[in-house]
Formats: structure tokens, C-alpha cells, sequence
């Protein structure tokens, strides 16, 4: 499987950072050599094998479901780039 | 008044404090000053010295009234991994610059309640993502060895790169790190001190910045074994706030410390013999075997035979793993949101901000984990490395089900290498400096770096013991075993 400037660039689509064009072919090449590493993974036998889920045989614990804290917007909001009024601001969203 | 306060362990620490022999102010000072004096190593770099002298107080006065809790007076060193309340948390980025938490994460918690005392933050790369802290927005830590009189600065390894060397030099008694791949045992290797991994969910992740949840582990990093035992009791234990934390009791471990390993079954796994292995490492890894032999232990050929697909299903599931828990980082509710041109709408600040606030390897692993996790290669490749995983775990299964209780291995495939030396290296090759410790991630299993020796160049080398789940304080047992019989004393000449 290779990776060409245009797969690259759909993936930093996808994990929404920005990439210039012009160093798209440099970041196709990385994920190539990334890649091709992976691609030993294709020599194992993985018929009949589970996919881990979680690496020690425990159950995820449970809680009662109930509110155990809250009433606390100014700390919520207090590491905030921009907050008006209490809430988080951000771009026009919706036209 | 004791000299040279800052070069104590915390056990000797420990004892001088309950003997009335020093106070937790005059050792606190002592690494406050040695701190000051070492910013050519660039390992603090958030420090606190007003809630480090604060809390120092507070436990000189518990001290006196008698009630000094296991690490009580003792100043260590915290990770930028670890979120601490008010105090700058960036976990090495750019992108939470100016991000002051308003909680305390579960293990810095646990040990600022066994009365440690935090002399503040250390450098690391970012969000933990690299083997020699050059991916760090603090620019690289420094390790305070050097190869002989040669002046080149070189790596003390990463990710906890900030802590090694602010251990290693004597700057704190003993720090935290986190280890997702290798990121505690590789610097310790690197700098001749001792770093666990615990088993997956021995230390709450509660508070720990997320690189990839299904493998990170905090642990201690510390000058001796008896000192790793003691910390790694302060920050274990089951934290309802971290659903994959173990419900467990901590044992004593320090009280697990006898030195006696007669009849215990180590294992020496021939397929981490790998080509091109440093005759150096070869000929440590046999000398470990001996001297364990030596001590009582029986020495057994094992086989492990996933191995060599560990480090690719790693480069799979963790930057997988990281992908989603960077998702968060989007300029909204913390950190560093970008500048937005006049007409830029949501996304462009999402892309613009995630582009100037993530280092490249940060970029890199978020996008190949995205490429991975993406519609018609999930199967293919994060699937599949996640059979792969299955698999390597129970090559341990199967050699602990024959009477193994430990594994004997090299913990860094060479010395510490010079800042910059790999940077034209392509990133697979600054992987392949995990290719020993990343299997015990995947597996689960705690595993410890013990300072085993010197190479040709004065450079510390380390032994890696690989432990049953839950087990740490046999595991612990062993390396001490291990590390009376090697009798590391060496230290970097001071010149910094």
C-alpha cells in the first residue's frame, strides 16, 4: 500500500491539522517508510485470534449512576482560549 | 547540618529525617539549589519552589509530631505528563502552553499525600511521543553524562527524559515518569538509574495526559531499587476515578526487598538477540545472567517468538490510541488556539490551531493513527495488530505457565546516542530504540531498567527484568538482586 500526496492529504484532513501542499510529498514519504515498517505485521498467522480489547482479564468497574460533582463553570471555563458568558466561544458555526 | 543533601536516595533521606539528622527544609534547599545551578541541562522547566519550601515545612512539622507517612520530607521531581493543580501541566506542547489545571492528577496526588514534596515540572517530549526529548516545545533535556572528555551533548533518552537527568544528576531524590513504549526504562537505562513500569493498572492514569490508554503507566524513577520500591508503594493503589485501575491491596514492597532469588526461574529469550547487537550489550546481558546464576537463580533458554512484530503493532495501536486522545486538543476549552483569518470558520481554527500547536512527530503518529483507525484500513492494520497483540501476550503467558518468574533482557539496544545524531535518521530508526521494552507494554507486565554497567565511552548501560502481572514485588527482589551484584556506583563528573 503506498501513499500518495493526495491520501496524504486526506488524512490530515481527517485528523483536522493543517498541511501545506507544498510539504505533502515530504509527509507521503514518512508514511511510506511508517507504513512499509507496519506491513511485517502481514507475515503472522492471525487466524482464529481475538483483537486484544483489554490487557488484563478484568472487568471495567461500574458506578452507581449519579451525579457525583458539577456546579463548577468558572473552573471548567477557566483555561478557556475564549469564554463569554459562560459558556465556551468559538467561530460562527451555522450560517 | 549533612553535606550534599541533593545526592541522598530517598531511603537515606527517609532514615536521616527520622533520625533527626537533617530537615525536609535543608534537603529541600539543597535541591533547589542544585536546580539553579543546572539549567544547562534543561530538565526543570516549570520549577516550584515556593510549594516546594511550603510543603517542606509541613512535613518537617509531621515529622516532629511523629507522624511521617512512607515518603514524608522527600523532594521529587514531577513529569509535564502529570497534571498538578495551578502549576503549569503542558506535557511538553506547544498546544497547552498556558494550561494551569484545576485538579491534581491521582498519583502526584497520592505522593504529595505520602508528604513528598514537589520541586516541579520536568522536560519531556511531547505528550511523551519520542525516544531522545527532541520533540520536547522546551527544547531538548540534557543528560549529565558524557562520552569521556568529549563535550557533545547527549541524550538522557525519552520520553521522561527531564526526569533521568534531573535524577542522575542529583537535582531531586527521585521523579515520576510514564512509560507507553519504553519512556521510563529507556532513560533510566541511559542515565544509570532505576525505572519501573508497573502492570497496567497499578497507578491510576487519572490526571496523566493521555498519549495511548490501553498502554501508558506511570512509575517511579529513582537512584536504587529500595527507592523505586518505596515510591512505586506511594504512587500505586485503585482509584475509582480510572475504570482500568486495578482494585489490587499494594503490598510492602520495600518490605519484599531480601535479596534472596535462590530457585527462581529467570528467563533469557533468544529473539531478543538481535543482528547487529553491540558486542557490549551481548556481553552485559551474559554477565546479568551470571551473576543472577551466581545468586541461585536458574538461567532457562526461552522463547518468545512475537517479538519481532512488537514494535510495528506498537506504531500501529498507539499512534491509534493518540489519534482519538488528541482529538481533544482543539483550541476550544484549553491551551493554545491559533490566530484565525478574517472569513475562517470552526475547522480552520481546529486545522490551523492543531497545526501550530503540535510538534512533527506529535503530527505524525496523530495522522498515521487517523490513516489506521480510517474506513477500510481498520481492519487491515489496527485489527490486525491488535491479534498481533494478543499474540505477544501470551508468548508470556505461555513461558510464565512453564515456571519463569522473571525475564532477563538488555533494556536499550545501545548507550545514549548525541542530541541530534539521529536527526537525519528516518523515524523508524529513533523507533527501534524501544525494541526491548515496547513487548512489555503490549503485554501488560511491569518491567524494570536496572544500571548494569559502563560501555567503552564511560556510558551507562541497563538490564531490563520483565515481571509476572502484579508481581512487582518479586520483580523488585530480583533486580535488587541483581543490582548488589553489579555494584553500580558510577556518576557523571559534574560540569554543568
Amino acid at each position: 500500500m503506498s501513499i500518495d500526496q493526495n491520501t496524504a492529504a486526506r488524512v490530515a484532513k481527517l485528523a483536522r491539522i493543517k498541511v501545506e501542499e507544498a510539504a505533502l510529498p515530504a509527509l507521503a514519504s514518512e508514511f511510506n517508510t511508517i507504513l512499509g515498517f507496519i506491513e511485517q505485521l502481514n507475515e503472522v498467522d492471525v487466524d482464529g485470534v481475538e483483537p486484544m480489547t483489554s490487557v488484563t482479564p478484568m472487568r471495567l468497574k461500574r458506578r452507581a449512576d449519579v451525579v457525583t460533582d458539577g456546579n463548577r463553570q468558572a473552573a471548567v471555563l477557566s483555561n478557556a482560549p475564549d469564554a463569554r458568558e459562560g459558556f465556551f466561544a468559538v467561530p460562527k458555526v451555522v450560517e | 547540618m549533612m553535606s550534599d543533601l541533593n545526592k541522598l536516595g530517598l531511603a537515606a533521606a527517609r532514615d536521616a529525617l527520622r533520625a533527626g539528622e537533617t530537615t525536609s527544609v535543608e534537603l529541600t534547599e539543597a535541591c533547589l539549589a542544585a536546580i539553579d545551578a543546572a539549567d544547562g541541562l534543561n530538565a526543570f522547566v516549570h520549577k516550584t519552589p515556593e510549594i516546594a519550601l511550603e510543603r517542606a515545612a509541613a512535613a518537617d512539622a509531621r515529622i516532629r509530631a511523629g507522624d511521617a507517612p512512607g515518603m514524608c520530607g522527600l523532594p521529587i521531581g514531577i513529569k509535564d505528563l502529570f497534571c498538578t493543580k495551578g502549576v503549569p501541566s503542558q506535557a511538553g506542547s506547544r498546544i497547552l502552553e498556558g494550561f494551569l489545571p484545576e485538579y491534581e492528577s491521582t498519583v502526584s496526588q497520592q505522593l504529595a499525600d505520602a508528604g513528598a514534596v514537589m520541586l516541579g515540572k520536568l522536560n519531556m517530549d511531547e505528550f511523551a511521543m519520542g525516544s531522545s526529548n527532541e520533540t520536547s516545545t522546551y527544547g531538548n533535556a540534557v543528560s549529565p553524562w558524557r562520552r569521556g572528555n568529549d563535550e557533545a551533548a547527549l541524550t538522557p533518552g525519552g520520553s521522561s527524559g527531564g526526569s533521568a537527568a534531573a535524577v542522575a544528576a542529583d537535582l531531586c531524590l527521585a521523579a515520576t515518569g510514564t512509560d507507553t513504549g519504553g519512556s521510563i526504562r529507556q532513560p533510566a537505562a541511559f542515565t544509570g538509574t532505576v525505572g519501573i513500569k508497573p502492570t497496567y493498572g497499578r497507578c491510576s492514569r487519572w490526571g496523566i495526559v493521555a498519549f495511548a490508554s490501553s498502554l501508558d503507566q506511570a512509575g517511579p524513577m529513582t537512584k536504587s531499587v529500595r527507592d523505586a520500591a518505596i515510591m512505586l508503594g506511594a504512587m500505586a493503589g485503585h482509584d475509582p476515578k480510572d475504570s482500568t485501575s486495578a482494585d489490587l491491596a499494594v503490598p510492602d514492597f520495600e518490605a519484599m526487598l531480601t535479596g534472596d532469588i535462590r530457585g527462581k526461574k529467570i528467563g533469557i529469550p533468544r529473539e531478543y538477540r538481535m543482528d547487529g547487537m553491540p558486542d557490549e550489550i551481548e556481553a552485559l546481558w551474559t554477565q546479568g545472567a551470571d551473576m543472577l546464576r551466581d545468586a541461585g537463580a536458574e538461567i532457562v533458554d526461552i522463547s518468545l517468538p512475537h517479538t519481532k512484530y512488537a514494535l510495528p503493532a506498537y506504531y500501529v495501536i498507539a499512534p491509534a490510541e493518540a489519534s482519538s486522545n488528541l482529538a481533544r486538543y482543539d483550541g476550544v476549552r484549553y491551551g493554545h488556539r491559533a490566530k484565525l483569518a478574517q472569513g475562517d470558520g470552526i475547522t480552520e481554527m481546529y486545522e490551523k490551531t492543531r497545526a501550530e500547536g503540535f510538534g512533527p512527530e506529535v503530527q505524525r503518529r496523530v495522522m498515521i493513527g487517523t490513516y489506521v483507525l480510517s474506513a477500510g484500513f481498520y481492519d487491515a492494520y489496527y485489527n490486525r495488530a491488535r491479534r498481533v497483540r494478543t499474540l505477544i501476550k501470551k508468548d508470556f503467558e505461555d513461558v510464565f505457565a512453564q515456571g519463569i518468574d522473571a525475564i532477563l533482557t538488555p533494556a536499550t539496544p545501545s548507550a545514549a546516542f548525541g542530541l541530534g545524531e539521529m536527526t537525519e535518521a528516518d523515524p523508524v530508526q529513533m523507533y527501534l530504540n524501544d525494541v526491548f521494552t515496547v513487548t512489555v507494554n503490549l503485554a501488560g507486565l511491569p518491567g524494570i531498567s536496572v544500571p548494569a554497567g559502563l560501555d567503552r565511552q564511560g556510558l551507562p548501560l541497563g538490564l531490563q527484568l520483565i515481571g509476572r502481572p502484579w508481581e512487582e514485588g518479586d520483580l523488585l527482589n530480583t533486580a535488587y538482586a541483581l543490582e548488589g551484584a553489579v555494584g553500580f556506583v558510577a556518576k557523571p563528573a559534574r560540569w554543568w
